[in-house]
């Protein structure tokens, strides 16, 4: 047990200061992603409590969190310096793609939400 | 493909050479389109089938994904002429699920350009395209469950990568909220289990991401206890899954014969195709081998399915067949520089070998490809096809040697043998597709014809019943009649019908099948409640024409049933045995469909003997209490009947009614009734 604790503390350590070293526009990024899937939370909590009634309005919202937190991921892979499948990608472009993909995200969902 | 031989060969003349192979594929292509445009218009051209020029050139895009663009071109060409897909597209049956199959192509296109690419853009735009299937056909589902199971083999086998995660995660989301705005997914694209591959993937996908991520950041001594919990997830998921596959099979599977109908040589050409897609196993390659296997599976169930094998089998073996041709090419090649061992001959080949293909090599194969031309010149209609596979092949040659420097060789003869029978195999392919476009899908089915001794003869009857009907109905009279024929009477006769071949409201059509196998006093009434005013039904047993409403009762039956459970199928089967003889059982000989077929027909040879099933008929001398035959063509293959009106049976049940709402009615009826007016 006490090799468990002394474990998982080590981990939890060796996370944070790993984690410590990314740059910070993925730290920015990552916050906009936790930001996002913690709405979502928000929402099926609520959905949970109240009632799933208007249950496009519901489904719209929650997938709209969840598509920016993906879209938001896919972004960070790809402007993330470390890694090398994407080195020829400029982060322009990455960006240039997160938008219009948000936009055509958004644009279904203000159709979905009736 | 050819970014890397300008760098390496000499700069202006390899550029110059990839101009023109880029100009000769693209001629490729179009004479690929033409091709396909005009094998389809053997039938009568009604509707413009254009967007099926662009699925060759989708799939010759799938295939360059997955191998390089021999084996696209190749696969192009075969794909332009399937006979499966062409039983689909042909310029006369052009329906809904040709476009799906359009989308389908382009939908898994796109999903292997973002495999391979890694940009959120093509994702995007698969995501559209999945659109664009969802509101064309039902089959989207074989698109949202084929890619997460590609996914999952991703992920098992080891092969995740972020790009991975990139063409799937945005599909997830953006595809279920497209589906969910058409009006008949709904929210069955969160609801229903189809779907739930897909979400079970997508949280599995970041699970995996998740780990890849902090085994990035740390020591692969945790990662360990992660990936046991991910494989028992992912476990659980494949055994959920199968029965999901297996509640698909809702229609008949198929033959043997109509699978050589339908795919032909290219049944024998997979198998090596999926070898040659295992040698180098990239993402691309595997996703195409998995769409093989899943949709052999899927066209075993359900025999409309064999439209989603078409494809597939087009890539695989298009793969085989630029791959053998490819090393058959090779090896010919080699032996002729051995032979000749003259000095130009022996540089240029060194230099194909060593860095760069060369214009020697696409030269040796146009040399060695030009005496079989001649040899199937005779075939007028190989000929066309095989000049566009010398094409294909003198540019796979160029594009391979490259890669493999360990030549296989082959002895001079059986190479040349090899091309041979190849070319005789594509020869005979092309022959069975002409065919099989020309006579077996171009046959209008509204007109039958059959030969016997003297000469030709043509059913014409389901025009003429139809033409009776829009001269001598009410325009706004319904008719009622099997579903298979609801889309020809409503386009060819102009009348409302009760069900059509849209089979989405399976109750309509139980109501219709329950009023087809009730006795006549309660088909009445059920025809009656429908404001139906004329019945049709096909009868074959004059003439033999075994496609008729008789020999489809059960289905009627068992479709009614379904819904209305007083319709009992073993009411109507004696001892097991469909039949309607003297045997028959008397809930058959009563019901609505055998009164309505063999009324009179005793009077025509006076024994009642039906041609189809090839007895006597039961049931020989009745009358008709609640329907009159109004009209029957000349072959009796169809015979229309109106309802007799109401006044001549419920009298007092009438007379109670005009008591009480006198006025009214009789100011409704005199209103219509009134001839001045």
């Amino acid at each position: 047990m006490p090799r468990a604790t002394s474990d998982a503390k080590l981990l939890i350590q060796s996370l944070g200061k790993a984690y410590a070293a990314t740059p910070t526009n993925l730290k920015i990024i990552d916050l906009y992603v936790v930001f996002a899937v913690a709405t979502a939370l928000i929402q099926v909590v609520y959905m949970g409590i109240v009632g799933s009634f208007p249950f496009n309005s519901f489904l719209s919202g929650v997938l709209s969190c969840i598509g920016t937190a993906v879209l938001a991921v896919c972004l960070r892979i790809q402007v993330n310096k470390d890694n090398k499948e994407f080195k020829d990608l400029p982060p322009e472009r990455a960006f240039a793609d997160f938008v219009l993909c948000n936009l055509v995200l958004h644009l279904v969902i203000m159709n979905f939400l009736g | 493909m050819a970014e890397p031989e300008s760098s390496t060969a000499a700069a202006g003349g390899s550029r110059l050479r990839n101009a023109c192979g880029g100009v000769l594929c693209a001629f490729t292509l179009l004479l690929i389109g033409v091709l396909a445009f005009s094998i389809r218009l053997f039938s009568v051209i009604k509707y413009e089938s254009v967007i099926h020029e662009f699925d060759p050139y989708f799939n010759f895009r799938v295939t360059q994904e997955a191998k390089g663009t021999g084996a696209g071109l190749m696969a192009a060409a075969i794909l332009a002429m399937v006979p499966s897909y062409i039983s689909r597209s042909v310029a006369g049956s052009y329906d809904n699920e040709a476009v799906a199959i359009f989308a389908l192509i382009f939908t898994f296109y796109l999903y292997v350009k973002t495999l391979n690419t890694g940009s959120l853009f093509y994702a995007t735009l698969n995501a559209l395209s999945y659109f664009y299937m969802v509101c064309s056909w039902g089959g989207y589902t074989f698109i949202i469950n084929l890619i997460p199971i590609h996914v999952l083999l991703c992920i098992v086998t080891g092969r995740y990568s972020s790009r991975l995660y990139i063409a799937y995660a945005p599909l997830v989301i953006l595809g279920t909220l497209l589906a969910a705005l058409v009006p008949v997914v709904g929210f069955n694209a969160v609801m229903t289990s189809e779907h739930f591959a897909s979400f079970l993937v997508f949280i599995i996908l970041h699970v995996v991401a998740l780990v890849y991520y902090i085994k990035g950041l740390l020591t692969p001594r945790l990662f360990k206890v992660a990936m046991t919990l991910v494989i028992t997830v992912g476990l659980t998921y494949a055994s959920k899954y199968i029965p999901i596959i297996a509640s698909v099979s809702e229609h008949q599977p198929p033959t043997w014969p109509s699978y050589f109908m339908d795919i032909n040589v290219l049944a024998f050409l997979i198998p090596a195709g999926i070898i040659s897609c295992f040698l180098p196993l990239s993402d691309a390659s595997s996703f195409v081998v998995l769409y093989l296997v899943t949709a052999v599976y899927f066209s075993g169930v359900m025999v409309r399915l064999m439209l989603v094998l078409a494809p597939a089998a087009c890539i695989l073996s298009g793969i085989a067949l630029s791959e053998a041709f490819d090393v058959l090419t090779r090896s010919v090649k080699y032996q002729l520089s051995k032979l000749f061992d003259d000095s130009p001959a022996a540089s240029g080949d060194s230099s194909a070998e060593s860095s760069s293909a060369s214009t020697v090599s696409t030269n040796s194969a146009k040399n060695e490809t030009r005496p079989e031309k001649t040899e199937t010149a005779p075939k007028e209609k190989p000929s066309k096809k095989n000049r566009k596979k010398e094409k294909e092949v003198a540019e796979s040659v160029p594009v391979k040697p490259k890669k493999e420097k360990k030549l296989l060789v082959l002895p001079m003869e059986a190479s040349v043998l090899g091309i041979l029978l190849l070319i005789v195999l594509g020869g005979f392919y092309v022959v069975h597709c002409v065919w099989a476009a020309a006579e077996a899908y171009s046959a209008p089915s509204i007109v039958l014809t059959s030969r016997s001794r003297d000469g030709l003869h043509v059913f014409d009857d389901f025009r003429e019943a139809y033409a009776w009907l829009s001269h001598n109905t009410d325009v706004d009279d319904k008719v009622a009649s099997w579903w298979d024929y609801g889309y020809q009477t409503t386009a060819m006769a102009n009348r409302t019908v009760i069900v059509d071949n849209n089979t989405w409201n399976n109750t309509h059509i139980a109501t219709v099948g329950t009023a087809m196998s009730s006795p006549e006093k309660a088909a009445w009434e059920i025809f009656n409640s429908l404001d139906v005013k004329y019945v049709l039904v096909v009868f074959g047993g004059l003439v033999g024409y075994p496609s008729d409403d008789i020999n489809k009762f059960l289905w009627m039956v068992r479709i009614g049933g379904g819904v209305f459970p007083h319709i009992k199928e073993p009411d109507y089967l004696r001892d097991g045995n469909y039949r309607v003889d003297a045997q028959g059982t008397p809930t058959m000989l009563n019901c609505l469909m055998y009164k309505l077929c063999y009324y009179r027909f005793v009077e025509t040879d006076g024994k009642g003997f039906d041609r189809v099933r090839g007895y006597e008929i039961g049931k020989k001398h009745f009358k008709l209490t609640h329907f009159e035959e109004v009209f029957t063509t000349h072959h009796w293959m169809v015979r229309i009947y109106k309802l007799k009106p109401q006044k001549n049976r419920v009298r007092g049940k009438l007379k109670k009614l005009k008591s009480g709402s006198k006025a009214s009615s009789t100011n409704a009826a005199g209103r219509k009734k009134n001839p001045w007016q």
